[in-house]
C-alpha cells in the first residue's frame, strides 16, 4: 500500500512538473483590451440576398471563421487565457459585425495553411482570415475578398547576426519555413545555394532559429515582425520584402454576394481599417496604407 | 492525372525519400530488434532487464514524440550535428525495433523449450543456440506479424514530413500551396502507398512459401 502511494506521489509530482513547462506567453496581448473601444459596431437588420454562406450563418446563429493561431500580431491564441488577438482576428470580427454578428457569436477555428482550401470548399468554415495570399491558382478553388493587407517575403534572423542583411546573403545558410509553403518553395527554386529546413509551424522554425540549428526563418514579413516584436532581444527582421503577397479573405468561390459585400466594407471602412491596424500590427511602429480592393 | 504529371518532380522526390527512410530504418530496426529480442530471453538478468526497460519505454511513447525529441531536443544538446533525415531514421529505427523485438520473442516462444535444452546439452553456447536452433524456426513462425510491423514502418515514415524530411507526407503541403486540390493529391499519395505495401505483401508470400516446412 505504501509503495503504491509513493508511486502515485511521484506520478503526480512529475505531472505538475510537466504542466509547468507550458508557461503563459507574455506577448500577443495587443488587442485583448480593445473590446471596450471597438472601432466598428454590430450592424442590425442585415440582408444579403443570394449568399448561401450568409443564409447558413443566419440559420445557425453563429459565424465560423477560420484563422491562424500561432502568428503574434496577426492571428494569435494565448494558450494561458484562451484569448485570440491580432490584425486578422480583428478583421474577422469586423466582417462578422458588418454581417450582424457580435464577437460572442463567432466560433474561431484554427486551420493550418495546407487545409485552407478544403476547409472552405467543404463548408467547415464560413470564411477564412489568416495571412491568406491571393493568387490565381487558389482562385480556381475559392473566392477572395480584398486584399486587406499587402506584405512580402522577409527574413527573420538572430539579433546578433551581422552576416545576413538581406536575401542576397543567403548563400550557404540554412533557412526555415513551414512545410511546403510558398516562401520555402521560392527559396528552393531561386536560391539554389541555400539549404532549407521545413517544420509544420513557423513557431517551430523560430525555436530552431533560437537554438542555432537554422540561420534564418522566412515567410511574409508581417508574420516575422510579430515574432520579432515578441522577442526583440533575440530576433530581428532584416532587409526589405522581396516578393509581393496580398492577403485576402477566403470564402466559397460561388458566393459572389458575400465577396462583393466584404469588398464594399473594406472600400468604405478606411477609418475602421486604420483603427484596427493601429491597435494591432501598427504597435510595432511601422505605418502602412490600406491597400485598394481588387474586386473581380 | 494532371495533378500527378505537373508535379512529377515532387512525387518522385517524396517517394524516393520515403523509400530511403523505410529501407535504412528497416535494416536498423531488424538489427536492433534481433539483439533486443535475444536479450529478453537471455539467461543474464541484467540483459533481460535492459531489454524489458527499452521495449516498454520506447513502445509506450508516440512516434511523433520521439521525432520531436530528435528534431528539436537533440540539437539543443549541442552534440554532433546530424541532418534531419538521419535523426528521423534514428527515431524510426528505435521505435520499430521494439515491435520487431516483441514479434521475435513470440516467435522464440513457439520453439519448444526442449530444443533449447537439447542444444545446451550438446554444448552449444547461448549465441549459437539462438542463431543455429531457435532463430531459424522462430523467423518462419513470425513472417506475417513481422511484415505487418514493416508495413507499419513504411506508413510511419510520413510522420517525418513534419520534421523537415521532404518525403511523401510532405507532398500534400507543397502541392496545396501550388493550388492543387488536396484530396486528389492525397488520393495519388495513397495509391502509391497501396502499391508499395502490395510489394511488401508479395515479399511476405514469397518468404512464407520459401521457408515453409512440412511438419
Amino acid at each position: 500500500m505504501r509503495k503504491r502511494m509513493t508511486l502515485l506521489a511521484v506520478i503526480a509530482a512529475s505531472a505538475l512538473a510537466l504542466t509547468g513547462c507550458a508557461g503563459p506567453n507574455p506577448a500577443g496581448d495587443g488587442a485583448s483590451d480593445s473590446a471596450s473601444k471597438s472601432p466598428f459596431t454590430v450592424a442590425t437588420d442585415v440582408s444579403l440576398t443570394g449568399s448561401p454562406t450568409f443564409d447558413a450563418m443566419t440559420k445557425r446563429g453563429t459565424v465560423k471563421v477560420g484563422v491562424k493561431e500561432d502568428q503574434p500580431g496577426l492571428g494569435y491564441l494565448d494558450a494561458a487565457t484562451g484569448e485570440r488577438s491580432g490584425f486578422d482576428i480583428e478583421i474577422a470580427k469586423w466582417i462578422a459585425a458588418s454581417l450582424g454578428f457580435s464577437a460572442d457569436k463567432i466560433t474561431f477555428e484554427a486551420i493550418p495553411s495546407a487545409n485552407r482550401e478544403s476547409a472552405i470548399v467543404n463548408g467547415d468554415i464560413d470564411f477564412y482570415v489568416g495571412t491568406y495570399s491571393i493568387n490565381d491558382k487558389r482562385k480556381e478553388q475559392v473566392g477572395f475578398a480584398g486584399p486587406y493587407f499587402v506584405t512580402g517575403q522577409g527574413l527573420l534572423v538572430a539579433a546578433g547576426d551581422k552576416k545576413i542583411t538581406s536575401e542576397k546573403d543567403l548563400a550557404g545558410t540554412t533557412v526555415c519555413s513551414a512545410t511546403g509553403s510558398t516562401p520555402i518553395q521560392n527559396i528552393k527554386a531561386n536560391f539554389p545555394d541555400t539549404k532549407t529546413t521545413e517544420f509544420d509551424t513557423y513557431s517551430q522554425c523560430v525555436e530552431a532559429l533560437k537554438d542555432g540549428s537554422v540561420n534564418a526563418v522566412t515567410t511574409d514579413a508581417a508574420i516575422l515582425i510579430g515574432y520579432a516584436a515578441q522577442d526583440p532581444d533575440n530576433l530581428k527582421v532584416v532587409g526589405k520584402p522581396f516578393t509581393v503577397e496580398k492577403y485576402g479573405v477566403g470564402m466559397p468561390k460561388s458566393d459572389d454576394a458575400l465577396r462583393t459585400f466584404t469588398n464594399d466594407m473594406f472600400t468604405k471602412g478606411g477609418d475602421t481599417w486604420t483603427a484596427i491596424y493601429n491597435e494591432t500590427l501598427g504597435k510595432s511602429g511601422t505605418k502602412v496604407e490600406q491597400p485598394k480592393v481588387e474586386a473581380y | 492525372m494532371e495533378t500527378l504529371f505537373n508535379n512529377l518532380d515532387l512525387f518522385a522526390l517524396g517517394f524516393q525519400n520515403t523509400l530511403l527512410l523505410f529501407a535504412v530504418s528497416a535494416v536498423f530496426a531488424l538489427g536492433i530488434g534481433i539483439v533486443v529480442g535475444a536479450m529478453r530471453v537471455s539467461p543474464v538478468p541484467v540483459m533481460r532487464a535492459f531489454g524489458t526497460l527499452y521495449v516498454n519505454l520506447v513502445r509506450n511513447t508516440p512516434l511523433t514524440l520521439l521525432m520531436f525529441f530528435f528534431a528539436f531536443g537533440y540539437p539543443k544538446l549541442h552534440l554532433l550535428k546530424l541532418p534531419y533525415t538521419t535523426l528521423a531514421i534514428i527515431a524510426l529505427s528505435i521505435y520499430t525495433a521494439t515491435y520487431v523485438a516483441e514479434v521475435l520473442r513470440s516467435g522464440f516462444n513457439t520453439v519448444p523449450t526442449g530444443q533449447a535444452e537439447a542444444a545446451r546439452a550438446i554444448g552449444l553456447p547461448f549465441v549459437q543456440t539462438m542463431t543455429l536452433v531457435i532463430m531459424p524456426q522462430a523467423f518462419r513462425a513470425v513472417i506475417p506479424p513481422m511484415m505487418s510491423v514493416f508495413i507499419a514502418l513504411l506508413k510511419n515514415t510520413t510522420v517525418a514530413a513534419g520534421f523537415s524530411v521532404a518525403e511523401a507526407g510532405a507532398i500534400r503541403a507543397n502541392l496545396s500551396e501550388r493550388g492543387e486540390p488536396a484530396i486528389l493529391v492525397l488520393l495519388w499519395v495513397a495509391l502509391f502507398f497501396v502499391i508499395l505495401v502490395g510489394v511488401l505483401s508479395v515479399l511476405q508470400r514469397y518468404l512464407e512459401r520459401r521457408w515453409r516446412v512440412l511438419r
